[in-house]
């Protein structure tokens, strides 16, 4: 898709912005190019669905919307196999442990994308005794897609959004994806408490 | 014949030219054998690719769908994307493993079908290894596969790949019998187990026409028992996705998991081009008895094309019955190859065999 | 009824009489399970609808539904106790194998413990969960749910027995035999449908128990409904059972409605069984594919969704959106229906014959599916009654439980149609009953898609909505099975307890024994077949 057609996010232009101010390598910028090519055109997704939003998804890779298009059928139930997480539906007080460590388990580099109401903030069931006030608390959110369940339009717009952050990262040099993993650490103390866990 | 280009003459020249720069005999072999290695990976992995490619253009197709069209042209990079980003995915460290025999185990799958590949006849001369029981060999490392298979399932420690391992080596050791008594079929009508004669052998009719009725029910079993060998719909049961997850390889992650997922498909090719290779004449063109002249023409059509022609076809009916059948249940499975399968495929050998010792067969 | 009610005295002099829509008999904790006993066998009360629990303040209750299998009529009888803090009632678990999760349930939410149930865990919350959330008094951020600690496991179950000197007992019991090999599938596995966990014990591949684990996605509607006015609790019902959203709708509409005493137009009750039956078909057909593509044919999903997809274009012309449609309201239905609707609905119609003859097809006359789906998960009337199974699940095995039939609501009288019955009560009865209530649907919809009356389609509702002190009782048809609300008044403008009745719990609760005897690979060909939501027994 032409850069032109796409430009419509401000943060990632940002953030493209502030890679740059640095300079690149020349060598190393081309075999992080290469790198990010492939990555962010084989997001594989993880099959991981509580509630409405789940259903969407399935559309997603239905006729109508085929995700297979951009490569994002794959979709493996294994988490560490997967790239990114479709956080797609409410998640509860039971589930937080079982959500955090899927996360835990996905392999380098994951991404997750907050699919709905629910899993931004909520929804609908924000003010109940056992959901989730947003999955943000818990793990470190890529892409939020907003919606009640957002349309499949959304959620490929969403992904793609992603795939453009993938794109602009720094595989050599940049900032570490582990040092940003130890920040959010630090500023969240659910994700603290659940690496002290992982560390036994 | 004699129209189609034999690659051994190349081969003899460069092996003439590296004798006549006076280089040593052993290191004229080493320097070979390094070469055909590095092409036999490079190959290797451009089929996988094209194959995972094949594979989910194909099931698009069966789904109304238009399948991977974003990524190069029509989507065919969309594969390579896929390989850059294993290569670089992060290996997962696991507590409380078998470290050695858990990255032990991907190594041990690939290294047999990449075996099993080198004695596959890709055209006139152009075959890696060439021994009188080029066969035999082949079913020979096939069935290291699976010890790579209950291996990953045991030693990553978890119940699933443990169940998946388990199924798959029942099942697996099950359809070897199936695939061996049907190739054995075929080496009775061939008289031999090297592949290049069983080729050459082909030169007036196929294999499947020449051998009629048990040759198309030899057919018929090997591509069932071959579909079951290679872990695929409707007897993917090993990696049944929604009762085991992921099967035996839930617990890998990157190239690891990588290699179990190219060595599938590999295992795809190598069953189609076993099968091309026993009952559709290898890279032998088609040949009609009397039409000389329509042989001629084939002939111009260089082997190499005719042999993966066959096989991608062949494959194309297996990802066929992936995209269409429900998946078999693991005593439906077993049911299948010892009550049905096996007295079927006995009963066969011995009706081949009369065929062969009577003549019946059609001759050129 | 009023035989009945003095047969009821006579036996029970203790119990007192309160006419409702449907007869409630109060009734002394001493003599619960005799009563429970006495209208099962004697009156032929034969299926527990559900229990409800209540919090009056002063007092804690639980209110059983029952309902008559052969006569369809319904009663239900109270209990209540004012001791907050061992609350104990008699279990009725041996009567109905379903109690045991509806007690589990009510222990749960308001801590009242169930006497003689074999399984008196919590149901949906954890096993640390601090006090009783449905509770009037319970404060709701007094425990820490983003707590990413794993929850604490016990294979053991509690069983409550009342001692000699009158005081409760507790005694410990394994859920699990000591050797059996426990495979844990799911919270987050591609077959259980979304975030529902089985303890599966196996011997080979052999199941021999199933412990079903829920509340994976408990999300607390009950206790939202309460702080909320009633036009605002609608849109929970579609959040619960995202397939049957209008159907859902229509059922807390039809009870609210008939507790404020408003008069439905007419136009909007037909478009509203024209939508119950559309979200029936498109329900229906991702069964299909859902349950195919657990079974490894994945490819009649895609086939399958085309046709949900031409129905949610007809949903999304007239609602606006494609899951979540909140259509149905107080008094009928949002909006008109968008000026394309009939020529759509009959556009569908005429497609559906082809489609469902391609279905089939592909997957009912395949070798491989009858060899997996027949004689498998056998579940007779008897059981099906037993553990409350309603829908085309319940009706595969023989029982005639379509609520559109016995209990006709909206325009569903007017309509011919039939209900499908079917006797083998296996996953591939199951699985045809579905196909052949779409049938059965479209025949409704053709009925009616020509017959559209003029008119409003929205009766006139006060702004500010208060429902008269009572209670009411409504059920209605899901997609996947018999659907209820319960709304208990005070007369403000919230509801003192809306309790939903739905039908997945049931269908969950039922796969451990159905399974049992069976191998590891049919637990998913049978709990598929069942067709349960996740979200609808968690609520």
């Amino acid at each position: 898709m032409p850069y032109e057609a796409f430009k419509d996010n401000e943060y990632i232009e940002n953030l493209v912005q502030e890679l740059q101010a640095s300079g690149t390598n020349v060598l190393v910028g081309s075999l992080d190019k290469l790198i990010n090519w492939g990555r962010s055109n084989s997001l594989w997704p993880l099959t991981f669905a509580t509630s409405c939003c789940g259903i969407e998804f399935v559309s997603l890779g239905a006729a109508r919307f085929d995700m297979a298009r951009f490569g994002w059928e794959v979709a493996r139930s294994s988490p560490r196999q997967a790239d990114f997480m479709m956080v797609a539906g409410t998640i509860v007080g039971r589930m937080v442990p079982v959500f955090r460590r899927l996360y835990d388990q996905l392999a380098e580099p994951k991404y997750v994308i907050a699919c709905g109401g629910c899993a931004i903030s909520g929804g609908p069931f924000k003010r109940s005794y056992h959901v989730a006030k947003g999955i943000e608390d818990i793990v470190p959110v890529d892409v939020f897609v907003p919606g009640c369940p957002p349309c499949p339009e959304a959620m490929i717009y969403g992904i793609m959004q992603l795939s453009r952050k993938v794109k602009v990262e720094r595989f050599f040099g940049g900032v570490n994806r582990q040092e940003k993993e130890q920040d959010f650490v630090k500023e969240h103390p659910v994700a603290a408490e659940a690496e002290k866990i992982i560390n036994g | 014949m004699e129209t189609t280009f034999d690659f051994s003459t190349i081969t003899q020249w460069f092996n003439n030219l590296l004798l006549g720069w006076g280089l040593q005999p052993w290191l004229v072999t080493t320097i070979e054998c390094v070469l055909v290695g590095v092409g036999l990976l490079l190959l290797y992995a451009l089929l996988a690719l094209f194959y995972i490619y094949f594979e989910r253009k194909v099931c698009a197709a069966f789904q109304c769908r238009l399948g991977p069209n974003r990524v190069g042209p029509l989507g065919l990079l969309q594969s390579f994307a896929d390989m850059f980003k294993i290569l670089i995915k992060e290996l997962i460290h696991l507590k409380n493993i078998d470290r050695f025999l858990f990255a032990l185990a991907p190594y041990l799958v690939i290294i047999a079908s990449m075996m099993a590949f080198s004695v596959l006849p890709w055209g006139p001369g152009l075959q890696i290894v060439d021994f009188n029981i080029g066969i035999f060999f082949l079913i020979a490392v096939s069935s290291i596969g699976v010890l790579g298979i209950l291996l990953a399932g045991w030693s990553s420690n978890n119940k699933f790949t443990l169940i998946g391992a388990m199924r798959s080596g029942a099942q697996m050791i099950s359809y070897e019998l199936s695939i061996g008594l049907s190739v054995i079929t075929m080496v009775a009508f061939a008289g031999t187990m090297n592949v290049e004669e069983i080729v050459l052998a082909q030169d007036n009719l196929w294999f499947i026409f020449s051998g009629h009725v048990p040759a198309i029910i030899a057919f018929i079993i090997y591509i069932i028992a071959g579909t079951a060998e290679t872990n695929r719909g409707p007897f993917d049961l090993p990696e049944a996705e929604s009762e085991l997850t992921a099967g035996y390889h839930t617990e890998y992650s990157g190239i690891h998991f990588g290699f179990f997922y190219l060595a599938e498909y590999l295992n795809l090719f190598i069953v189609a081009g076993v099968a091309s290779l026993l009952f559709f004449g290898g890279w032998m063109p088609l040949h009609i008895p009397g039409f000389d002249g329509f042989n001629h023409i084939m002939n111009y059509i260089p082997g190499v094309v005719w042999f993966i022609g066959k096989a991608v076809v062949i494959s194309f009916v297996i990802i066929w019955f992936k995209w269409t059948f429900p998946r078999l249940r693991i005593d439906q499975l077993l049911t299948l190859e010892w009550k049905y399968l096996l007295p079927i495929n006995l009963f066969n050998l011995a009706l081949m065999v009369m065929i062969v010792v009577c003549g019946w067969y059609v001759h050129w | 009824m009023a035989t009945i009610k003095e047969d009821i005295a006579a036996r029970f002099p203790k119990a007192t009489f309160d006419e409702a829509d449907v007869l409630l008999i109060n009734i002394p904790d001493d003599q619960l399970h005799e009563l429970a006993r006495s209208l099962r066998d004697d009156f032929g009360y034969d299926f527990l609808i559900t229990i409800v629990g209540v919090d009056r303040k002063d007092s804690l209750g639980a209110i059983y539904f029952l309902s008559s299998t052969t006569q369809h009529t319904e009663i239900s009888f109270q209990v209540t106790t004012t001791d907050r803090e061992h609350p104990a009632f008699e279990s009725i678990a041996d009567l109905w194998s379903i109690a045991t999760i509806y007690e589990r349930e009510i222990f749960d939410f308001y801590g009242i413990i169930f006497l003689n149930n074999p399984d008196m865990r919590r149901l949906f919350l954890n096993i640390d969960w601090k006090g009783y959330p449905l509770r009037k008094d319970y404060d709701m951020e007094s425990n820490n749910i983003l707590s990413t600690e794993s929850e604490r496991q016990s294979d053991f179950t509690n069983v409550y027995t009342r001692g000699a000197d009158g005081k409760i007992e507790v005694a410990e019991k394994a859920v699990f035999k000591p050797n059996d090999f426990v495979v844990n599938i799911g919270p987050q596995h591609p077959a259980t449908h979304g975030v529902l966990r089985f303890r599966t014990a196996v011997d080979g591949e052999m199941i021999t128990k199933i412990d079903v684990y829920m509340g994976y996605i408990h999300r607390g509607i009950e206790k939202l409904c309460e702080s909320l006015g009633y036009p605002q609790t609608l849109h929970y019902t579609d959040r619960m059972d995202y397939f049957s959203a209008h159907n859902y709708h229509h059922g807390l509409c039809l009870c609210i409605e008939r507790a404020a005493g408003i008069e439905v137009p007419r136009r909007a009750q037909v478009i509203r069984v024209i939508m119950d039956e559309l979200s029936r078909i498109a329900s229906h057909c991702l069964f299909f594919g859902t349950y195919c593509m657990d079974l490894g044919a994945t490819t009649m999903l895609f086939y399958t969704l085309r046709v949900r997809e031409q129905i949610l274009d007809i949903m999304t012309k007239t609602c606006g959106a494609r899951m979540t449609f909140n259509y149905d309201c107080i008094g009928g239905v949002m909006a008109d229906v968008d000026p394309d609707f009939v020529k759509d609905v009959k556009a569908l119609l005429a497609t559906l014959p082809a489609n469902l003859k391609e279905y089939n097809k592909l997957f009912v006359g395949n070798v491989i599916a009858e060899g997996r789906l027949e004689n498998m998960g056998n579940m007779s009337r008897e059981h099906a009654i037993q553990w409350g199974v309603t829908g085309p699940s319940g009706r595969a095995s023989g029982w005639s439980c379509d609520v559109r039939k016995t209990h006709p609501y909206a325009v569903y009288n007017e309509v011919q149609f039939d209900e499908i019955v079917m006797q083998e009560g296996d996953s591939m009865a199951r699985f045809k009953a579905r196909i052949l209530e779409i049938e059965q649907s479209a025949r409704i919809i053709e009925q009616l898609i020509d017959n559209i009356p003029e008119g409003e389609v929205l009766a006139k509702v006060p702004k500010v909505l208060k429902l008269p002190v009572g209670h009411w009782f409504q059920l209605v048809e899901g997609c996947r099975g018999l659907f209820g609300v319960y709304i208990e008044s005070d007369g403000g403008t919230s509801p003192v307890r809306m309790k939903f009745v739905t039908p997945s719990l049931n269908l969950a609760a039922v796969v451990d024994s159905i399974t049992t005897g069976n191998k590891i690979a049919d637990l998913i060909t049978i709990a598929g077949s069942l067709d349960y939501i996740v979200p609808d027994m968690d609520r």
